[in-house]
């Protein structure tokens, strides 16, 4: 079944400590593929049978209100099977 | 007066902010997260802590409780409200105040007295200090270091709303070392640092948070 998902990220001008954290560790493991690495949130949502327009468009108010705080954060809203 | 103190589930703080205030003169009132009647209370503490486990970010699930309609509300027609941590983060989230706190920039919870600058001593919160005094109050945190865009750091700093600023090494990567901000009417304040643990020198760094819950008091009598 097709679920929502909301995927969170801090807008690129905002520091994002646990993403640096994470960039300095993957030298240290031997991955040296990175110059930069940045952490977000991902939410999937269930609803009953395949989402709809209208319920996309809730996600995204719901994405607005809750789910991200747009002062310091973007978000994309997808369906994925 | 009455100042009301705000529990969520897993504020930590609140019995020290209710203490605070009746150590500044009022009558502290406990307030319930689940209960959007404000009994009457003349002005409104947001205590610090980890209100609902700081899940999904700090504040931003305490912002849709029953209270909080309330408090937004009365906040909006000029009730003092103070926003201690995890309060302050709380205002950010309920867009009382602009900007928003994100996790320190070390990754570190820090818990260490701070010296801070109290620079706007025109709200309701701050009457009592003189402007540009340096205080040492309690900082414990994880998520303290305050984010805005240009425009609103500009704002912020052209309408003196930046109420007190870190003195020294900037503890957490705050812009403009900012530790507190007020709303454009001053009314309601936010502060990452601790003045409830700093009401008497047995039981804090020192007695330097005190004015904040005198000058609450000063500004209700005086009205």
């Amino acid at each position: 079944m097709a679920k929502i998902v909301v995927e969170v990220m801090l807008k690129p001008e905002i520091l994002d400590p646990q993403g640096k954290a994470v960039a300095a560790a993957l030298p240290r493991l031997g991955f040296t593929f990175a110059t930069s690495v940045r952490q977000g949130k991902r939410f999937e949502i269930e609803v009953v049978g395949d989402p709809t327009t209208e319920q996309l468009a809730e996600v995204s108010r719901a994405a607005e209100t809750l789910l991200a705080n747009p002062v310091i954060e973007t978000f994309v809203v997808k369906v994925e099977k | 007066m009455k100042v009301g103190v705000v529990t969520f589930p897993g504020s930590l703080d609140d019995r020290d902010a209710a203490r605070a205030v009746r150590a500044g003169g009022s009558e502290a009132i406990a307030l319930w997260h689940d209960d959007a009647d404000l009994h009457g209370v003349d002005a409104v503490i947001l205590p610090g802590g980890f209100s609902y486990g700081d899940y999904l970010r700090c504040g931003a699930i305490s912002r849709f409780a029953p209270v909080m309609g309330s408090i937004i509300e009365k906040a909006n027609g000029g009730m003092p409200v103070l926003g201690i941590c995890n309060g302050f983060q709380i205002l950010c989230e309920s867009h009382l105040l602009p900007g928003a706190l994100t996790q320190n920039q070390g990754l570190h919870f820090l818990c260490t007295p701070q010296k801070i600058k109290v620079e706007n001593i025109s709200t309701p919160w701050t009457s009592n200090f003189t402007e540009g005094l340096e205080i040492v109050i309690p900082l414990k945190n994880g998520e303290g270091s305050f984010q805005c865009d240009d425009e609103t750091l500009a704002m912020l700093e052209g309408e003196s709303r930046v109420i007190a600023r870190y003195v020294g090494v900037n503890p957490n990567g705050s812009r403009n070392l900012i530790a507190g901000i007020s709303n454009a009417r001053g009314n309601v304040v936010g502060l990452m640092p601790h003045p409830e643990h700093a009401i008497d020198p047995l039981t804090g760094p020192s007695a330097d948070g005190l004015p904040f819950f005198t000058s609450i008091l000063n500004a209700m009598v005086g009205k």
